[in-house]
């Protein structure tokens, strides 16, 4: 399994890497979403279906309003030369990146460890103490609902924010003053 | 959109939109109601019953989609579902003495893998999914429509 979700995110970084480099806006989009959709396979080969269908389902409707977005602009990139200096910055830096990467992981417990004291007990009593069969839903309601709530006020108050931003109908005051001038 | 998509697409996408709409609408109101029972929840129950009205919108044109549900309304289920959520959290605080306490689950008493065997979580994901079903819609409804009506507004 391990080198299955391996290979899931190696096409997951090619998809990323043709986004960045794509000449149209609208090539970057479909690669985007297919690094969506590899990443709810590899969600599913987790065994974790809750989120996986959290995110195909965001990505079908983010894939959906980009595309609708960016349609109608055609927007192309120009085509110029790459400069040598940052190019070859990017090629060094990736290759620290992956020397750290590969000194930092021998240390890490091995995939699939049961380190969390805390996640024990949710399995073993979170049917008796939660009464739901679905364990994440009872962890994300019931146990951890503080976190729940700190999410759903995040997404309130970004919604609010755009909606007043906006608005098609001015300020009531606004409009008074307006007048008197 | 753009002028010439205003109206929607072509005849055979509205009939299919016309099919599977309501199927959608039921696949998403499943996902929600059964979070506790099956993988789901609010949240993805919520995005798919948005997908709906956005599948609606593309389609047919902002004008079916005034009918089905106008931004007014998507403000008002939106400020509802949170309401409901931060309410029936509260309400432990009366009843068990704390914040986002099972208070259901002691009050009706619960059976495993029957439909009201969580108590509460059946409500929160309820509240969740009516909120992030309003909000999506409503900043997909602002993102798409407000700037055609702005322009119609300034050509006036």
């Amino acid at each position: 399994m391990e080198t299955f979700i391996g290979v899931m995110i190696f096409f997951m970084i090619i998809g990323a890497l043709v986004a960045l480099e794509a000449r149209d806006l609208l090539s970057s989009i479909i690669s985007i979403a297919t690094v969506g959709f590899l990443l709810t396979i590899s969600f599913l080969y987790l065994r974790a279906p809750d989120i996986s269908i959290v995110q195909g389902v965001v990505d079908i409707l983010t894939l959906v309003i980009l595309i609708r977005a960016t349609i109608s602009r055609d927007v192309h990139f120009f085509e110029d030369e790459r400069e040598f200096f940052p190019f070859a910055a990017i090629i060094v830096m990736i290759a620290l990146f992956f020397v750290f990467l590969f000194e930092t992981v021998k240390f890490l417990p091995a995939f699939g460890t049961n380190l969390s004291k805390v996640a024990t007990y949710y399995l073993g009593q979170g049917l008796k103490a939660a009464g739901a069969p679905n364990i994440v839903s009872a962890v994300i309601l019931d146990f951890r609902g503080y976190d729940t709530l700190g999410e759903a006020m995040v997404l309130f108050t970004a919604i609010l924010g755009a909606t007043v931003v906006l608005r098609l109908t001015p300020k009531k005051g606004k409009k008074k003053d307006e007048a008197k001038k | 959109m753009n002028e010439q998509n205003e109206q929607g697409m072509s005849e055979i996408v509205k009939m299919v939109c016309r099919i599977i709409e309501g199927f959608i609408f039921l696949f998403g109101l499943y996902i929600v109601m059964f979070g506790h029972l099956t993988p789901g929840g609010g949240f993805a129950g919520g995005v798919i019953l948005a997908g709906v009205f956005v599948l609606i919108l593309l389609s047919f044109g902002k004008e079916r989609l005034n009918n089905v549900i106008s931004d007014k309304a998507g403000s008002f289920l939106e400020s509802f579902g949170a309401l409901v959520f931060i309410l029936g959290a509260a309400a432990g605080m009366l009843i068990m003495n704390s914040f986002f306490a099972n208070y259901t689950n002691r009050l009706i008493g619960s059976m495993p893998f029957r439909f009201l065997s969580s108590g509460n979580i059946l409500i929160y994901n309820i509240a969740i999914g009516i909120k992030v079903m309003a909000e999506l819609f409503v900043v997909i409804y602002f993102l798409s429509v407000t700037h055609i009506l702005l322009k119609k507004r300034r050509e006036k």
